[in-house]
């Protein structure tokens, strides 16, 4: 059967030529990287310029990047490491669970979180960030990019905010670095996570941007690696991959391969509705960033349309894949004012490097008769159908 | 055999693991489902509700079973979430039935309203003509009636159309249970003639979110957990003569025929023999008292026949462990404003509604409760079946 992947906010394929960067490091270069022999130089050396690649991509220095495991850790590094009992921190409703959950572990320890509103559109009033500040606001964490919806927040303004009170700003990138320009001078953030496997590197390592003289205090006790940032021996190769991902997200975003992966999505998403009524952009009108949209279907489960498209090949997702089968609709799309029934009936596409044509083809031909043959089967939208 | 779609409803227990082997054997496109229909976790710890729960329907392991069988089986695997149906329809009404003085079968409910009506769309929205389950029952196409059958498996020992009078022809049509001509040993040898690890998973007795069987505890965990208070539903203990023998707690701690913990001594032995709703009254007496002739089935479903005419013989199962009595069953006239099936009427109804029926039995049958079914059976066929009122 053709497999189609639309689901890259979720993972991203590997890139032929991120796997041959790390593949030496699954073999002959196996030094620890904290080894003073020619095997821990032949990795330190590895590790030192993936660091500098990942610098140049979020432009930045390379003592301010922190290998993490992933974006989920560099998320809590940030968030538990600025943040201490007492403080006040502001996010926003829409973040991952990453910084939610970590927001939420603030709370029990004494810290006082306020969480900022979003629009129809899924934007955060840059205002309401400003009204929420108090004396004593330690931390501002709100993301740039959302995961469900592709929605870009107006972190510029909001690193000026912080800025002029004098609070820290940390910014999840999860899903923008690698998709849209990434400046850290230009967001004016003190911290900023990514995530390899969003950009074609493996699961596994992602790393947080920490601005040069900002204090934070790490997670974990250990070894004094990444800094006495980070304890742990460093993932060599998948930091070799990052680096190199890195690396080719930046060389892409140079040559404006990202004008033409909106030119797909765009296709996608006006193929959709083109074809198919009661739907509807959830976060249109927003800054989006170009791999990204997220469609309600409405009166039809977004579980069976996964399931249903999955069958025929084509590989979406109703939301974050964290949250597969949780019965609450999604948080996000219920903060942006969708009705549960509205958000529950939503399906995320994102393409990746990877996606061509074809591919947006493939789902064209397909979405709309599964959408149709799910409503002719679905008891609700013959009850709406009926009362028209 | 001609290859079809079809979806298993898996549990992650031996039955329909087994189920979704052997139709992947005889060369179907099969597809893995299994409903995620209550969060165990919701109420642990609640109100004297054991901390963690392991091993029942619905639990993580449960799925990873499902889930582990799907993969060995080499079959797409899905988990649907239909958690707030389930509480609707089956969790609310179980807790609304005993605060009211019946005996509730959440088992039937499940089957009406989730397994074969949410989950049989489910099947059909993605591609599935038909769903198979792990049932212990028969069912097939009987063309000199023009009708869709029910009919008792060949393992009567694990007979379960007790649970399934409700369903309509149109979900017959598009079920199979193909273990109803198999005994369970049977079954865990296919389990093991398949490499099933779960073949000798034990089977699971309990209301699946009733973890430990103590459903006067759920129902105070899940209504504290709902923020509501339970209802006083205390009143007086009296005899079938009329005589007060004192208070009781609380009626949805009883059930008919119960005869422990009843809080009273006296010389004969005492058993529960009515409790009423209206008035709050547990009415106790001695045995003879247990024994009734006649029932009134409300909310009925036929199967074997579209409508019931003539009065007709049958054999009539009241409960789950329970011979069937030979009886005779007529249609009753009732009046439409009949409250009870009204509100029920608001979700769905099983079969064709309005229907009550009279069974008068052969001999007094012992303990008919209110709130469970009662089953009409002609030899191995389901006739239909309703709900004792």
């Amino acid at each position: 059967m053709r497999r189609v992947y639309l689901d890259n906010n979720a993972t991203t394929p590997l890139l032929p030529e991120v796997f041959e960067a790390m593949r030496p490091y699954f073999g002959e270069r196996f030094g620890n990287a904290s080894s003073i022999h020619h095997h821990g130089q032949e990795t330190r050396a590895a590790v030192e310029s993936a660091r500098e690649s990942v610098a140049v991509l979020l432009g930045c220095r390379a003592a301010e990047i922190v290998f993490t495991s992933g974006g989920t850790e560099a998320d809590n590094l940030a968030i538990s490491g600025l943040a201490k009992g007492g403080d006040h921190v502001i996010t926003s409703s829409v973040e991952h669970h990453a910084v939610l959950h970590a927001c939420k572990h603030l709370e029990e320890i004494g810290c006082e979180v306020t969480y900022v509103p979003v629009d129809g559109r899924g934007l955060v009033d840059p205002g309401d960030v400003r009204r929420a500040l108090r004396p004593n606001t330690k931390l501002i964490s709100i993301m740039m990019a959302n995961n469900e919806t592709g929605v870009l927040q107006p972190v510029e303004e909001i690193g000026k905010i912080a800025a002029e009170a004098g609070a820290l700003f940390h910014t999840d990138a999860v899903q923008a670095a690698s998709k849209v320009p990434t400046d850290v001078g230009r967001i004016g953030c003190h911290a900023l996570s990514i995530s390899g496997h969003k950009m074609h590197a493996p699961q596994g390592v992602g790393a947080l941007y920490v601005r040069k003289g900002t204090r934070i205090q790490p997670l974990f006790y250990g070894g004094r690696h990444e800094r006495s940032r980070r304890a742990g021996t460093e993932n060599v190769p998948g930091i070799v991959a990052l680096g190199k991902a890195a690396q080719l997200a930046k060389e892409a975003l140079d040559r404006g391969d990202d004008k033409k992966m909106a030119a797909l999505r765009d296709r996608l998403e006006q193929g959709i509705l083109a074809q198919v009524d009661e739907a509807g952009v959830n976060g249109e009108g927003a800054p989006r960033v170009p791999n990204t949209t997220n469609v309600h279907f409405d009166h039809i489960e977004g579980e069976a349309i996964v399931i249903a498209l999955d069958l025929k090949g084509l590989a979406v997702s109703t939301g974050a894949a964290c949250s597969s089968g949780a019965i609450e609709p999604s948080h996000v799309l219920v903060a942006m004012g969708l009705r549960a029934d509205q958000a529950r009936a939503s399906i995320r596409f994102s393409l990746g490097r990877q996606t061509v044509a074809e591919d947006i083809d493939f789902a064209l031909a397909l979405v709309p008769e599964t959408v149709a043959r799910l409503r002719e089967l679905s008891p609700v939208y013959r009850r709406a159908a009926l009362s028209s | 055999m001609t290859s079809e779609t079809i979806a298993v409803a898996m549990s992650g227990g031996v039955d329909s693991s087994t189920v979704a082997a052997m139709l992947r054997a005889e060369g179907h496109n099969v597809i893995g489902l299994t409903m995620q229909l209550w969060n165990q976790r919701r109420l642990a710890g609640r109100e004297g509700m054991p901390e963690s729960v392991q091993g029942r329907c619905c639990s993580l392991d449960d799925v990873y079973d499902a889930r582990r069988v799907a993969q060995q089986i080499g079959i797409p695997y899905y988990v649907v979430n239909h958690e707030e149906r389930f509480e609707r329809d089956v969790v609310r009404p179980f807790v609304e039935e005993y605060l009211s003085g019946r005996t509730p079968i959440p088992c039937s409910l499940c089957n009406n309203h989730l397994k074969f009506d949410q989950l049989l769309i489910v099947a059909r929205q993605i591609g599935a003509d038909r769903i198979a389950t792990g049932h212990y029952a028969r069912v097939g196409y009987d063309k000199a009636r023009g009708r869709w059958l029910l009919k008792r498996p060949a393992d009567l020992s694990k007979d379960q159309t007790y649970f399934l009078f409700g369903l309509t022809q149109d979900q017959l049509s598009r079920t199979l249970f193909p273990l109803g001509d198999m005994t369970k040993p049977e079954v865990r040898e296919l389990a093991r003639k398949h490499g099933l690890a779960l073949a000798e998973k034990p089977d699971s007795q309990e209301i699946c979110f009733v973890p430990g069987g103590d459903y006067k505890r759920f129902i105070d965990a899940y209504l504290a957990e709902q923020g509501e208070s339970l209802p006083d539903t205390a009143g007086e203990l009296v005899t079938t003569g009329g005589e007060v023998l004192g208070e009781h707690a609380g009626i949805h701690s009883f059930t008919v025929g119960q005869r422990k913990g009843l809080g009273v001594a006296t010389g004969s032995p005492l058993y529960v023999i009515q409790i009423s709703g209206a008035n709050k009254q547990v009415v106790v007496g001695g045995e003879e008292h247990l024994y009734s002739r006649t029932l009134r089935a409300r909310r009925v479903n036929m199967i074997s026949v579209a409508n019931l005419g003539e009065p007709m013989r049958v054999a009539v199962k009241i409960r789950h462990r329970h011979e069937p009595a030979p009886a005779t069953i007529e249609k009753m006239k009732i009046e439409k404003t009949n409250v009870e099936s009204a509100k029920i009427e608001g979700t769905k109804i099983e079969g064709s509604g309005n229907d009550e029926i009279l069974v008068t039995f052969d001999q007094p049958q012992r303990a008919i409760t209110p709130g469970q079914a009662a089953v009409f059976y002609d030899g191995d066929i389901v006739v239909g079946g309703g709900w004792i009122a």
